[in-house]
């Protein structure tokens, strides 16, 4: 699988794990599209850094060819599940010990 | 120098967010036993993806910029730290926004406050505690 269909298929996997596993919501939350608009915005400028030195080179067979501040686009959609499913295990860690201490 | 490039760029990540964790009182590190479970599955996944692309050969690393320390599957140092570092910053951004506006709930709130607990705990929740 190329590089794209993975990134696509890796935003349609966290967004399962947070509305139908860990059942936490985060896509219907504030917090969490304004902790993420933050956090791409950074990663806009780190991975810019990263793709732009170059310290990590794609196979242009990979990818779309679609750049953003050197960036390949697929890596919006790689940061996006890192992000959704990270705090998506963050939330249920914290809700379930919320539920115990009940 | 360049060798540690990638290495500095991560550091940089986790001292930019720094701040969140003192000024803020994120209590993210603070958390730390909540922190390491909910980095695991990143870590795990991301590992087994970027080690896809490697053998796929759908990316490889400029040697030029990294340590050249490298685990199995040519699977350089700085990325397994990444897998860390990038998570930690996204766990101290969404408790800072959760300090600034308390008011948008989260879905945890009972945890990270340590004191507005339900009191009024359904046949579900009780059923969880005997866990």
């Amino acid at each position: 699988m190329t590089y794209t269909v993975l990134a696509v298929l890796g935003v349609l996997g966290a967004a399962a794990v947070d509305q139908l596993v860990l059942r936490t919501n985060l896509l219907r939350r504030k917090a969490f599209w304004t902790a993420y608009a933050i956090v791409l915005f950074f990663q806009v400028i780190v991975n810019g850094v990263l793709t732009g030195l170059p310290i990590v080179r794609y196979n242009p067979h990979a990818i779309i060819g679609l750049r953003f501040v050197y960036a390949p686009i697929e890596d919006v959609l790689f940061g996006f599940t890192m992000v959704l499913v990270t705090l998506a295990s963050w939330v249920w860690l914290g809700a379930r010990a919320a539920r115990r201490a009940r | 120098m360049g060798h540690l490039v990638y290495l500095a760029l991560l550091a940089g990540c986790l001292i930019g967010t720094a701040p969140l964790e003192v000024l803020l009182h994120t209590r993210v590190y603070a958390r730390w036993r909540r922190l390491v479970l909910a980095l695991l599955p990143t870590l795990i996944v991301f590992t087994l993806w970027d080690l896809y692309a490697i053998q796929q050969g759908q990316w490889r690393y400029e040697r030029r910029w990294i340590t050249g320390v490298v685990l199995p599957g040519r699977l350089p140092l700085e990325e397994l730290v990444f897998f860390v570092v990038i998570p930690i910053c996204a766990i101290l951004t969404l408790e800072a926004v959760r300090r600034r506006r308390p008011q948008w709930a989260i879905g945890d709130e009972a945890a990270s406050s340590g004191e507005s607990r339900d009191a009024r705990p359904g046949p579900a929740d009780r059923k969880e505690t005997r866990q």
